[in-house]
């Protein structure tokens, strides 16, 4: 385990040293953020709504019943911003995409792809972990960014059409508005940012320590998945510790 | 970056004492060796002897337990090594990069490792399949050629990078008679042209003794005897004598 840890941090750090490279790489970069946006864009959308959706389903009866209706338009707002859009996404990414980067760059290593790039000069950190992490840290907070206000039409729309909630969509936006600043956005910003850098350098790194066959390949992305959502939770808690630390 | 147009200059190859022991296994147990400038050295041997680990630790894609492995005056697998000399490999399994057509990756070396623009590019990768008979090829995916075809598209993007040295892991395996020499001239043209040292594993005994300088028996890990071809086919010892002699001893139902 802590080999592991010294191998992602190791490898993190040549990542970072490659930075400068990204606009010779900048082909490869959109190639993956095409990618991660296609095949992510229309399950952000349906999680968004029906994560929104089913939280005010749960609280909003219990809010109005003591007469905190006018509440609930922030609290979904602000629990979107801070820890649904960011935490829901990352993991959804951790699965879709971070599964995706362990197999492909597992399979190029199992079958000698990897030691062909090294042979031709070819840094593998450049031309294969530098472009996905790129791309997933550019990605993530920006499809953060658009289930954000998906999550909140999802809220919105339980809130006003569900009876025992009743709160239309006006005094819905409004209790969200006096609410929800846009630190509060950033900061779902900022954490989704954090979250994709953890899934890209642990799926990157799955990939490249993948040894054997097949089998190896799909013990990888396993692993891959349920790494990046374990840290994903633990940097989860930490983060908003700083965070909550900051805005005091 | 390297640069396609620098003076080349023949480099020699020197194993010191090199073991390597891969999952508890000795695979390499004291090898040593040395390959001249601009020759042809051929490593035969039996399969599952260690030729193709030997070939990875003179890549630099695997380091010595103990011993050493010189590039002409550098460690091999050290960054001056790959700055100052220009090594290729065409691995057994050719190791083509799938998800690029034939020609991004016959060009592949020359977009990520060089400033040349795309047409230059795409005219030398035109030129170096041409060389291997597959001209026209440019837009497939490796995975709808043959073995054969992805060997020889794997000789072609080594090709490209105009290597000092040259590694190949059983070249002609996989390939028709034919196009085993196509191949087999290729090497040498490569000789004459470049002066590149070659470094070739094969069981293929046509090519070991016409091509090679040199001829390296290896088994159990160790070099057995280094000569030239001739020497190879009269050295007395008998283990040199039944590979390179092994024929079917079964007859011909009648």
């Amino acid at each position: 385990m802590f080999q592991n840890i010294g191998e992602i941090l190791v490898l993190f750090w040549r990542t970072l040293q490659a930075l400068p490279l990204c606009w010779r790489n900048r082909k490869k970069i959109a190639y993956q953020l095409f990618e991660i946006g296609n095949v992510s864009l229309l399950m952000v959308c349906i999680l968004s709504l029906f994560i929104a959706g089913v939280t005010a389903l749960q609280t909003g009866p219990v809010l109005v019943e003591r007469g905190l209706g006018s509440v609930l338009g922030g609290m979904i707002g602000l629990s979107m911003c801070k820890e649904f859009a960011p935490v829901m996404m990352a993991i959804l990414i951790a699965g879709r995409v971070g599964s995706a980067m362990a197999a492909e760059i597992g399979s190029m290593q199992v079958y000698q792809e990897v030691d062909a790039l090294v042979t031709m000069n070819i840094n593998p950190i450049v031309y294969l972990v530098l472009p996905r992490m790129v791309a997933i840290a550019l990605a993530l907070p920006a499809l953060v960014l658009f289930s954000i206000p998906v999550g909140w039409f999802g809220g919105a729309l339980v809130s006003t059409f569900n009876r025992q909630i009743d709160i239309d969509f006006a005094a819905f936006f409004s209790s969200l508005r006096s609410t929800v600043e846009p630190g509060d956005i950033f900061n779902g910003l900022f954490k989704s940012f954090m979250f994709a850098l953890a899934i890209g350098i642990v799926s990157c790194h799955q990939g490249l320590s993948t040894r054997g066959g097949p089998r190896a390949i799909g013990r990888s992305v396993t692993k891959a998945v349920v790494n990046s959502i374990v840290l994903i939770l633990i940097l989860d808690y930490f983060l908003t510790r700083v965070l909550l630390y900051i805005q005091r | 970056m390297n640069d396609n147009s620098r003076q080349l200059e023949n480099v020699s190859v020197e194993a010191r004492n090199v073991y390597k022991s891969l999952g508890g296994l000795e695979v390499l147990r004291g090898v040593n060796f040395k390959v001249n400038p601009g020759e042809i050295f051929v490593i035969m041997g039996p399969s599952g002897s260690g030729k193709s680990v030997l070939l990875k630790h003179i890549i630099g894609l695997l380091t010595p337990d103990s011993g050493e492995i010189l590039i002409q005056d550098e460690l091999a697998g050290s960054r001056a090594a790959r700055e100052k000399y220009r090594m290729a490999m065409v691995f057994q399994s050719a190791a083509l990069l799938t998800s690029l057509s034939v020609g991004e990756n016959v060009g592949l070396y020359l977009a990520e490792c060089t400033d040349k623009k795309p047409d230059e590019i795409a005219a030398i990768v035109s030129q170096k399949l041409e060389a291997v008979g597959l001209k026209g090829l440019e837009n497939r995916i490796p995975g709808e050629l043959s073995g054969g075809m992805q060997k020889r598209v794997a000789i072609a993007r080594a090709l490209v990078m105009e290597p000092q040295l040259f590694l190949f892991d059983e070249p002609t395996a996989e390939l028709d008679p034919p196009m085993a020499v196509t191949i087999d001239e290729e090497i040498l043209k490569l000789k004459t042209r470049t002066h590149a040292t070659s470094i070739i594993v094969t069981h293929d005994r046509t090519l070991a003794f016409s091509l090679a300088d040199h001829v390296a028996m290896f088994a159990d890990g160790q070099i057995l005897f280094v000569g030239t071809p001739d020497e190879v086919k009269r050295h007395p010892d008998p283990r040199l004598q039944d590979f390179i002699n092994a024929k079917p001893s079964i007859s011909k139902p009648a």
